[in-house]
């Protein structure tokens, strides 16, 4: 379980996350949602430790990060799995040199156990077939994939993904969707999820934290958030005509 | 302001490439092919470089030698010094500095840009001593390229010079033997090490906290250059001050 108290973070004279309190729960998929310029993305960071915060704090299962020595944090964050924007895959290493890395680097196995373990990672995310090509060679949904094989090699307790869909079409998104929720499932791990993709949303929002110009605006869930009346949020998930479609028809479905 | 954090965060990022060392079995690829991308991968330039600038050095010396009493074996005396003191190690320098500088900002720069860094720093591994050690491992094998390019831009002051009609070769060799002083030798390896140092470690500070997407990427590359080059300037200066003067 990852809690976080009052978190505020500025860049010089703006204030960019103004107190930010919330948790995101062991085995659910938790979704970050917010308007572009919400501070979804430095919220993350902040959570990865990549951005230093001056105010607040975060606990991963009750340590609390910023009174970790270095190297705590450092084997802190071997726990941790990451899916960028970008997928960020190495372009010097084949797909499968991906994958392996965090194996070689945090495990003692042998080469044959560590190829194992990849093997079985991409199956587990449809990409048997990949071992050899570069990352420049594969499409965007396959890096998406093969960046969540990375992530999840070294059996992490925390999986985040900064807008796992961002770049791909709706059947694509759906396929990591639910690759994403299975193997929090499987793995029963912390997984937060930073995106601004309605489908999402609505299909693996087990926890929704809505943030607005750096501060929580709202938290529910996909079956809560049909329901909600806080005006900024119906604003925000029911800007298209569709969705306004879906969520009256599921409102008087309900009634 | 902004130079006093910089020199500040330079040091700093020094102490982290020799901090929390990556595996050896993960750095030992790592340093291998930075051998072969920064030293390997500079033989061609340099020695092309290091053949003509030597002849060009000993047609110059010898078109200005005009008064008969300067013996002629003055030629390849001041061809050996220019290339041994001077044009190896420092010229040949700010050549790399432009090649191989340029080369390792641009691609741990796009590293940054890719979010692979951040990759890299969110598994908990020290991306520095990942990106950085490795290089400069390799660049300790730089007077190896330096000694060939001494090595060529005699030969190549030789060949100007014979076969160019400036000297007899027998001339030439006398004048590569004449007051050899071995120290300057020891001075001239003992600069190109400190500069392989320099040229490991400030194209990497530009690479590695740049901001910014691939416009930034090469003006980085640019400004580490620049730097790079005054850098070692300024030491070859302050070093030859020292050891020479």
């Amino acid at each position: 379980m990852i809690e976080v108290k009052d978190l505020h973070k500025s860049f010089g004279d703006t204030h960019i996350l103004k107190g930010i309190s919330t948790s995101f729960e062991k085995g659910k998929t938790n979704l970050i949602i917010g308007q572009s310029g919400s501070g979804k993305t430095v919220f993350l960071k902040c959570l990865l430790g990549l951005f230093d915060y001056e105010g607040g704090s975060i606990s991963y299962d009750g340590k609390v990060f910023s009174l970790l020595s270095t190297d705590e944090k450092r084997e802190l964050r071997s726990e941790i799995g990451m899916v960028f924007q970008g997928s960020a895959l190495f372009d010097s290493m084949t797909i499968a040199e991906n994958v392996m890395f965090p194996l070689r680097m945090f495990t003692k196995q042998s080469k044959s156990e560590m190829e194992e373990r990849v093997d079985v990672v991409l199956n587990r995310v449809n990409l048997s077939d990949a071992h050899y090509k570069m990352p420049s060679e594969a499409s965007g949904g396959m890096q998406k994939r093969v960046a969540i094989a990375r992530a999840i090699v070294n059996n992490p307790k925390y999986l985040f993904c900064d807008e796992p869909n961002s770049g791909l079409d709706p059947k694509t998104a759906i396929v990591i969707d639910n690759l994403i929720q299975e193997i929090t499932d499987e793995f029963n791990i912390t997984t937060v999820i930073n995106s601004h993709d309605m489908n999402s949303v609505m299909e693996i929002g087990e926890k929704i934290v809505f943030l607005k110009d750096g501060l929580k605006a709202w938290e529910g869930s996909k079956d809560t958030i049909f329901k909600t009346d806080n005006e900024v949020v119906t604003d925000f998930v029911y800007s298209s005509e569709l969705f306004k479609k879906v969520r009256k028809m599921y409102l008087e479905e309900n009634e | 302001m902004k130079y006093l954090h910089n020199i500040g965060a330079y040091f700093i990022m020094i102490k982290d490439v020799f901090r929390k060392p990556t595996k050896w079995s993960v750095m030992k690829p790592l340093i291998l092919k930075d051998i072969d991308d920064l030293i390997i991968g500079s033989l061609g330039i340099v020695a092309f470089i290091a053949f003509f600038v030597g002849g060009v050095v000993a047609i110059q010396t010898s078109l200005n030698i005009s008064d008969p009493l300067i013996p002629k074996y003055l030629v390849g005396f001041a061809t050996r010094q220019s290339i041994i003191l001077e044009f190896a190690p420092t010229f040949i320098s700010i050549i790399m500095a432009g090649k191989v500088g340029s080369f390792i900002t641009s691609s741990i720069g796009t590293m940054r840009v890719t979010e692979q860094i951040d990759a890299l720093e969110v598994m908990g591994i020290n991306a520095i001593n990942y990106l950085v050690f490795p290089k400069f491992i390799a660049l300790t094998l730089y007077p190896f390229v330096i000694s060939i390019a001494m090595f060529l831009g005699v030969l190549g002051g030789m060949a100007a010079c014979v076969y160019g009609g400036y000297g007899t070769l027998e001339d030439y060799i006398q004048g590569i033997q004449t007051d050899f002083i071995p120290f300057h030798i020891y001075y001239a390896f003992f600069k190109t090490l400190v500069f392989a140092f320099v040229l490991a470690t400030i194209p990497s500070f530009y690479g590695y906290f740049m901001k910014g997407g691939a416009l930034e990427v090469g003006k980085a590359s640019t400004t580490s250059f620049v730097w790079t080059s005054v850098v070692i300037i300024l030491l070859n200066f302050l070093l030859t001050s020292l050891l020479l003067g």
